[in-house]
């Protein structure tokens, strides 16, 4: 995470100042830490514990030490749920980061008409909530009220209803992008407008065109905002769980309480009271989310070098 | 949880950045206008658009028509006024239950993080002191880790407290919003001069008076933007209350929407699916409303700082 790797400088305090705000900081600070103590930091230390016992109805509960790990690591259901996000976010997040992207540098070029309001409809999906999101789009994919029905009817085509095929995995992403383009835009075109005059002005006296500007200032300049964008792009896939959820209702035979790994520590836990074994999988779902963002980043960071 | 949106959000910046850069890239030549470009950027736009309209449109039709007419116009009566009426007497009114819910979620949750972050950004931007790198790492490190992985142990967690099913277990965990307080510690960085600081100090003003009388009205425009996308977060939030709440008289609007749609399918229930559509577009207008009104806001919040490298 390159922007929460540079905190600002800690300015240069005076000797009388730094005597007198030794402690005087954690008047400030401390609220937040102990709440965040009480929720981020007690969770995750409860979460490792509970992964190293097991409840069964007969003999309580017993420590296990990794066995519960060795069940993941095993577990086809688990692997089927991270196949699917894996797939998911290898077709979903470059398709919509590329459009937000584009969007980015058109309203950027300052060659669109209207662009103040075209930033601001693509950016309004993103305040509509997740849950009225997969809502609205489930109702539209329905063969029954749908547009995929009207479309159907119109053209005489025969769409099959996307939540009970194969497209229905595409159809929650095309739910995911549409919440999120919008946003994603904002950030790079926020980037974008940082990125000194001075070296448009020099390209252009070298005589690059439009293409070789973007190709070679506007993307490397805004590599830091793409490389976050596409981290937390990431974990967002990996988390994936409201939109599966959410159409399960419509589509139950296609959405399995696997469906996602995030869905299954859901449903082991909900469903199956399994707390355990869905604290383990929630572990390692952490593990594997931050080994990737963390790769991710290595990898942004030594282009740049 | 609730966090997910807010690692998202952009630094702020001063506004006085992004005052001179523009008056730096406006003296630049104004580009020629392309019409391919922008047919091609409003593609984008309508997709955008179009779920929205549908709808507003839907949102006035009865149970009947929407199964029997096309999605994006009107059809058969205009029952915009009737479903609104629905919506919020059905069931006895839990409808309007929800949305003061969610109300309570927003203003205590959102309200509450973006006090902490205010605080918290403000003492780690401008203040010295022991274990302050430990602070840093801490949060840092704790923001790379997936929701998921807290949300069952959370759980277990507030039901040994005897807080599950309770408004405490959303608003609790809407507290934190660690990116938000990555913001106010950028944004307060820059917005407070430490001449100022000290010159209040020197005045004899306590660190308390110095906070409230001199560094909190520069520190407005960051409150504002923290505040909007906490409220997005805690508005929008779904999976923390699924698993808090059992008890429907607690539900915020978007579990209560959920729930109202499922009922279609468990048996004997009535499928209400025009007082869930209508029902969606007064869950989102209020959000919509307060992003076009802050405008100014968000977009420069957004504009002048952006992401550091």
């Amino acid at each position: 995470m390159t922007t929460l790797a540079s905190p600002p400088a800690v300015p240069k305090i005076q000797g009388r100042m730094r005597r007198r705000s030794r402690w005087a900081g954690w008047g400030f600070v401390g609220p937040f830490m102990a709440v965040f103590a009480l929720v981020f930091l007690a969770p995750i230390v409860y979460s490792l514990y509970l992964s190293l016992f097991q409840t069964q109805l007969v003999g309580g509960t017993s420590f296990v030490g990794l066995d519960n790990y060795a069940r993941a690591l095993g577990d086809p259901q688990f692997w089927d749920g991270v196949g699917r996000v894996t797939l998911f976010l290898l077709v979903q997040v470059p398709v919509m980061l590329g459009i937000s992207l584009l969007v980015a540098l058109a309203i950027d070029s300052g060659r669109l008409y209207g662009r103040d309001f075209f930033r601001l409809t693509i950016f309004l999906p993103y305040a509509v909530p997740g849950v009225v999101a997969a809502l609205m789009w489930g109702f539209m994919y329905g063969d029954r009220f749908g547009l995929v029905g009207n479309f159907n009817d119109l053209f005489g085509t025969s769409i099959p209803d996307p939540l009970a095929s194969v497209l229905l995995l595409p159809a929650i992403g095309n739910i995911v992008t549409w919440q999120f383009v919008g946003y994603n835009m904002l950030i790079f075109y926020s980037a974008l407008r940082v990125v000194p005059v001075s070296l448009y002005e020099a390209a252009e006296i070298d005589g690059a065109g439009p293409w070789r500007v973007i190709s070679a200032i506007k993307v490397p300049a805004i590599r830091g905002a793409l490389v976050v964008a596409t981290i937390f792009s990431i974990i967002g896939s990996f988390q994936l769980f409201n939109e599966p959820s959410i159409l399960q209702s419509l589509s139950p035979n296609y959405i399995s309480t696997h469906y996602t790994p995030n869905l299954y520590a859901y449903s082991l836990s909900f469903s199956g009271q399994q707390y355990n074994y869905s604290a383990t999988v929630a572990i390692i779902m952490g593990v594997l989310t931050m080994l990737v963002a963390y790769a991710v980043q290595l990898r942004g960071m030594r282009k740049e070098a | 949880m609730s966090t997910n949106v807010l690692m998202n959000a952009p630094t702020v910046r001063p506004r006085h950045t992004r005052a001179r850069l523009r008056s730096r890239r406006t003296s630049h030549a104004r580009p020629t206008r392309s019409v391919l470009l922008t047919v091609l950027t409003a593609l984008v736009g309508i997709y955008a658009l179009v779920p929205l309209v549908w709808l507003l449109f839907n949102a006035t039709k009865t149970q009947p028509d929407l199964f029997s007419s096309f999605g994006l116009w009107f059809s058969g009566d205009f029952a915009l006024w009737d479903n609104i009426v629905g919506v919020l007497t059905y069931d006895g009114g839990v409808f309007v239950r929800w949305f003061g819910n969610t109300l309570l979620y927003v203003v205590a949750g959102a309200g509450g993080a973006t006090l902490l972050a205010l605080l918290g950004g403000y003492g780690l931007a401008k203040f010295n002191f022991t274990g302050k790198r430990a602070v840093f790492a801490v949060v840092i490190g704790a923001v790379a880790v997936p929701g998921t992985a807290l949300a069952v142990p959370t759980f277990l967690m507030f039901a040994n407290m005897g807080l599950t099913n309770t408004p405490w277990s959303v608003i609790i965990p809407s507290l934190i919003s660690p990116f938000g307080l990555y913001l106010m510690w950028t944004f307060a960085a820059d917005a407070v001069p430490d001449e100022i600081m000290e010159a209040a100090r020197i005045d004899g003003a306590s660190e308390a008076r110095t906070f409230f009388q001199v560094a909190l009205p520069m520190l407005a425009p960051g409150i504002v933007t923290v505040l909007l996308f906490t409220v997005v977060a805690t508005w929008n939030n779904y999976f923390l209350p699924l698993i808090m709440l059992r008890d429907p008289d607690w539900y915020p609007l978007t579990l209560g929407l959920n729930a109202w749609n499922e009922q279609a399918t468990t048996a004997g229930g009535e499928a209400i699916f025009n007082l869930v559509i209508t029902g969606s577009l007064i869950t989102i207008l209020p959000l919509i409303a307060v992003f076009l009104l802050l405008q100014r806001y968000w977009q420069s919040g957004l504009a002048a700082g952006s992401v550091k490298e």
